[in-house]
């Protein structure tokens, strides 16, 4: 199975870099998207062994699989296109909390079921309109990522769109931690769709897709979900969660990245 | 670029072909869809092979992209992989071939039309579609878990031999 470490064999990686991206505009867009997805199949990872069913365990695992792939060739892109020349694994493991940019959303510690499905159905509907419109990204890397992904995510939404309602319209046991989820998931949701600058560069340049426009359809399958599964959507909350796309983070993001790094940062260039 | 490689193969081509997918070894790369594009340039003894994922995370793709090296250089060849994610591999490109390999090794094969089905709106039900059982063909048969041993699979189970079976999740 070993290739010959001596011959002369080459393994060419993806797309070239298209002259018409900047690092300026497309690299840190990117690294948003990339960073979403790494943090959060880093805490999906964590269910392993803690979900309620075996077969649950597997699901959040594929899930969190799912966004490793797709966060390995982000990375590998904002790599191209940053000029550093930085590789996927020295993007994820040898940042800094203040530089990576993802939502609070995906970086909060697992909490119950509940609050798990609810944070899925949430990320994946927004994921679901994202990578749709990313199609038409006029970086081909980030296209072709979207393309793969949208079919992925799209078994994600599913997925959680399923235990919801399971859930909700369940025992009242299981609706009342299913409305817990709701409630505490609510004061993440907004920052997701927030524009800020990198974002309307992004767009502009035809890179990116602003995030606010994404949000009606993205909330209104949440909706629909929540009304069929009986629940109640929470109502505004009193607060709400912003600053992950310039790097500042809540508290549980540093116990991530302790986690997630440790190993790569004690051992620096160790392959196995 | 949803043609199959080219029927008349040289040593090396064919050998690229029959690699078996590593988590499904009873089907070839070129059954599944994951070997996109395969180039042999005798008077340069070079190979150029493209691939595509069947997920984002596919675990098997560095084994394969090894796999690939390895068998062109058994040849003689130096090879260059590049790895496509557009198209987006869907479950259509699999071969008739693949699908009969699977169902004769127990894993229902993927429904039809999964390509064009695309993205539209999720149905807000349990259960949505008929899978027919490998082992007796009975289509009275139930979903256990909507991902299964590895990404491309989920675990079903069959209410009329009432055996479990893996099946090819239609993407």
């Amino acid at each position: 199975m070993n290739p010959d470490p001596t011959t002369a064999a080459t393994v060419a990686s993806v797309a070239p870099v298209s002259a018409v991206v900047s690092e300026t505009v497309a690299a840190p867009y990117i690294q948003g998207l990339a960073d979403d997805a790494l943090v959060y199949a880093q805490r999906l990872g964590e269910w392993i062994s803690r979900a309620p069913q075996i077969e649950e365990d597997m699901a959040l695992a594929n899930v969190g699989l799912d966004l490793l792939g797709q966060a390995r060739v982000l990375l590998t892109r904002v790599g191209e296109l940053d000029g550093t020349g930085r590789t996927e694994d020295d993007l994820a493991y040898f940042r800094d909390e203040r530089e990576f940019r993802n939502v609070h959303l995906v970086e909060q510690e697992r909490a119950g079921f509940g609050f798990e499905m609810a944070r899925l159905l949430t990320f994946a509907s927004y994921q679901c309109e994202l990578y749709a419109a990313l199609r038409r990204s006029s970086d081909p890397v980030l296209a072709g990522v979207a393309e793969k992904a949208l079919k992925e995510v799209t078994y994600h939404r599913d997925h959680a769109t399923q235990w919801v309602l399971r859930l909700g319209d369940g025992t009242e046991e299981s609706h009342r931690r299913m409305q817990e989820g709701l409630e505490a998931v609510a004061p993440y949701v907004a920052e997701l769709f927030d524009d800020d600058e990198t974002a309307r560069a992004a767009a502009e340049a035809g890179v990116g897709v602003l995030p606010s426009t994404l949000r009606d359809a993205a909330l209104g399958h949440v909706t629909a979900v929540v009304e069929e599964a009986t629940l109640t959507e929470p109502g505004a909350p009193r607060w709400r969660s912003r600053g992950g796309r310039a790097g500042i983070h809540s508290r549980p993001m540093g116990y991530l990245l302790a986690e997630m790094q440790h190993i790569a940062r004690s051992h620096p260039g160790a392959s196995w | 670029m949803t043609e199959a490689a080219p029927v008349v193969k040289s040593a090396v081509a064919q050998a690229i072909s029959d690699i078996p997918d590593p988590e499904v070894p009873v089907v070839t790369i070129e059954d599944l869809g994951i070997l996109r594009h395969l180039e042999v340039d005798e008077s340069n003894r070079r190979v150029s092979v493209t691939i595509t994922p069947t997920y984002s995370g596919c675990p098997a793709m560095e084994a394969i992209e090894h796999r690939v090296v390895h068998e062109a250089v058994r040849h003689g060849y130096t090879c260059s992989v590049e790895t496509r994610l557009s198209p987006a591999w869907t479950t259509d490109w699999m071969s008739e071939r693949g699908r009969v390999r699977l169902r004769e090794f127990g894993i229902a094969p993927p429904e039809r039309g999964a390509g064009a089905r695309g993205s539209g709106p999720v149905a807000l039900s349990l259960q949505v579609r008929q899978v027919a059982c490998p082992q007796c063909g009975s289509t009275d048969t139930e979903e256990l878990a909507r991902f299964g041993s590895t990404a491309c699979k989920a675990l079903r189970r069959c209410r009329a031999c009432r055996e479990p079976f893996d099946q090819f999740k239609a993407i």
